[in-house]
């Protein structure tokens, strides 16, 4: 074998038994950080990723998108054409997508021990989970923008701070689903469960959260389903954003400010957050 | 004298109504490289899990490093290297890459870490592949990574759980080199799991557990002089002869076997002066084979080593632990 190498007596370790070990403060933060990072580098590393990330959804804008506009006509969508309508929402199905893609790789980590090597450092969980979220967010996002570049195709324009209002609202909608998917990975115990997430919970949250198709005059009980919906919240944000002239979201009657909407799945990330610690403290 | 490294009290695990490890009581000195030796299922993992604070123990009491696995978990876990039976390195991560997560994670200073990466690169021979992704490794060097990211904190105990386990007899000498050189220049205290009698040989002290308990603890050399006897082993110009007069002289009982006259004693080497003195018959060829490790183990279990191992009820011990962590 030729990588086998006999140790050289030669080099010199040196001999560090009172390796001065950082305070319990800066280590943990710097733990989340290199949690994070480590996301966006396996991304890179991954480019086919990137791809399959953003096939789906445009498959979605060019072809069912111009498939159904031209069924729906001059009509439109929620007051708008209804490509400009789904763009936000295939975004947002970029970032839910990935979002529970990311957060799901802990079941990878599992299979392939690395997770192992995580949960034994001396770092807190709470460190690790927040790492988490944060790489599968920002892993998401960068994935949504490459869509971003499309956005004149279908005539939506963005000014500087309507793009940097919709980047806050991405990043805490893919905050938010990854910590979501963090508490379904800490129950999976086998990837083939993946099939399984995707068919109850991704596809279910995406036709359910006005992504594709708008909440305004829905049967009753639908009409609950989908505020019932944390994603609602976030894609409601996001295409008001992105297109201010579209139907708002209404709530008991009344219109739910952006503003709300952007509290809602905070809160809905941060529950699931607290939940995601919980569920990976436990030790048997 | 100086804290013990490892100690154990009357430790449990329990799984149910199943004893995995059942109890255990033993400690381990500063700077000892002591080894569990045992079939697959014996409670080793299971042991080795509660001292790393991965599994929580069912009752007794355990401290790594002069602190409680229990109440002081944050602790032990900074002070202790882990090398596990199954690679747990992020294969999309460059060497390098692995090592600095590992680095972050425990809380190494950005500077001493750059001091001490490059040597131990060098010393596992990973130089030239540290800027390469670890998907495109060797086993025996991704077990040689793993070795030097337990060491890169500078642990003062280093878990050792099957190093070598499924690595060509080659990589696995390699391996023991490294480990070797490591003890002297780190002074690490090395606590091990095996159950190849080669690797248990290295050991200072090693603790044969079987079946959740430890049925034996020392040095190898004394728990082969524990089994009791030596062989010795001679061929005469007759042999049948030859057994009437020692026994006759020395009141020692021989065998008489395919390979000569075979005799069990309790102090081989110095029975074979003894045995030439009263000797009348020509000595071909002597023999004097002390026990081996195995002998040991099927001393004090009753069955060998590899019998053991695929005994398919102790298989429960095993998985338990990994449960939570991964699933085979």
């Amino acid at each position: 074998m030729a990588e086998t190498v006999l140790p050289n007596p030669s080099i010199e370790i040196a001999v560090t038994p009172t390796m001065h070990h950082e305070g319990p403060m800066l280590r943990n933060f710097r733990a989340m950080l290199m949690v994070w990072r480590r996301d966006i580098i396996r991304l890179f590393r991954m480019p086919t990723r990137i791809i399959t990330g953003i096939a789906q959804p445009l498959l979605f804008l060019f072809v069912l998108g111009a498939g159904l506009e031209s069924a729906i006509g001059s009509k439109g969508a929620a007051g708008v054409d209804y490509q400009q309508y789904l763009f936000p929402g295939i975004l947002a199905m970029s970032v839910l997508t990935s979002a529970l893609f990311s957060a799901i790789a802990i079941v990878w980590d599992r299979e392939f021990g690395f997770l192992r090597e995580m949960l034994v450092a001396p770092v807190r969980r709470s460190t690790l989970v927040l790492g988490k979220a944060l790489g599968g967010g920002s892993v998401s996002v960068i994935q949504g923008l490459v869509l971003v570049i499309l956005a004149p195709i279908i005539g939506v324009s963005f000014t500087v701070s309507s793009f940097f209002e919709m980047l806050g609202l991405l990043l805490l909608l893919a905050f938010s689903l990854t910590a979501f998917g963090i508490v379904i990975a800490s129950r999976m115990q086998r990837m083939e469960s993946f099939q399984m997430v995707m068919a109850l919970v991704l596809q279910p949250m995406l036709f359910l959260s006005g992504a594709i198709f708008p909440l305004d005059a829905l049967p009753g009980w639908l009409t609950v389903v989908t505020r019932l919906n944390p994603a609602t919240y976030g894609v409601d944000a996001i295409r008001r954003t992105i297109l201010p002239q579209s139907t708002p979201l209404e709530l008991f009657g009344g219109v739910v400010p952006i503003w709300l909407d952007a509290v809602i799945t905070f809160g809905f990330g941060v529950a699931m957050l607290v939940l995601a610690v919980k569920l990976f403290g436990k030790t048997e | 004298m100086a804290e013990p490294a490892v100690e154990v009290q009357s430790l449990y695990k329990t799984f149910g109504d199943f004893h995995a490890v059942n109890d255990v009581s033993f400690s381990v000195a500063p700077g000892e490289l002591f080894g569990f030796l045992g079939p697959n299922g014996a409670g080793k993992t299971t042991t080795i899990s509660i001292l790393c604070t991965l599994l929580k123990l069912s009752a007794g009491s355990a401290r790594v490093a002069g602190y409680d696995v229990v109440t002081q978990s944050s602790q032990v876990r900074s002070s202790i290297g882990l090398v596990f039976q199954d690679i747990t390195l992020d294969d999309y991560l460059t060497g390098a890459e692995n090592l600095k997560f590992h680095a972050v994670l425990y809380g190494c200073p950005p500077s001493q870490v750059k001091e001490r990466t490059a040597p131990l690169l060098e010393m596992v021979g990973l130089v030239d592949r540290a800027d390469q992704q670890v998907r495109f490794y060797s086993g025996g060097m991704k077990r040689r990574l793993e070795i030097a990211r337990g060491l890169l904190h500078a642990p003062s105990v280093l878990f050792l759980d099957e190093p070598t386990i499924g690595l060509d007899p080659q990589t696995r000498l390699h391996i023991w080199d490294y480990v070797d050189e490591l003890r002297v220049r780190e002074s690490t205290t090395m606590f091990l799991t095996t159950h190849y009698m080669d690797e248990a040989e290295r050991c200072d002290r090693i603790a044969i557990i079987d079946q959740g308990r430890i049925v034996a603890i020392d040095t190898p050399d004394a728990l082969k002089a524990s089994v009791g006897t030596d062989v010795v082993t001679i061929e005469t110009a007759d042999d049948a002869a030859a057994r009437v007069q020692v026994r006759e002289s020395l009141g020692v009982e021989g065998d008489l076997t395919d390979d000569g006259l075979r005799f069990k004693v309790a102090d081989g080497e110095a029975f074979v002066p003894r045995l030439f003195d009263r000797l009348e018959t020509g000595v071909r060829s002597v023999n004097v084979r002390r026990p081996s490790l195995d002998d040991v183990f099927i001393e004090y279990t009753g069955r060998d080593i590899r019998d053991a191992d695929v005994n398919a009820g102790d298989q429960m011990r095993a998985s338990p632990m990994i449960r939570g962590f991964r699933k085979n």
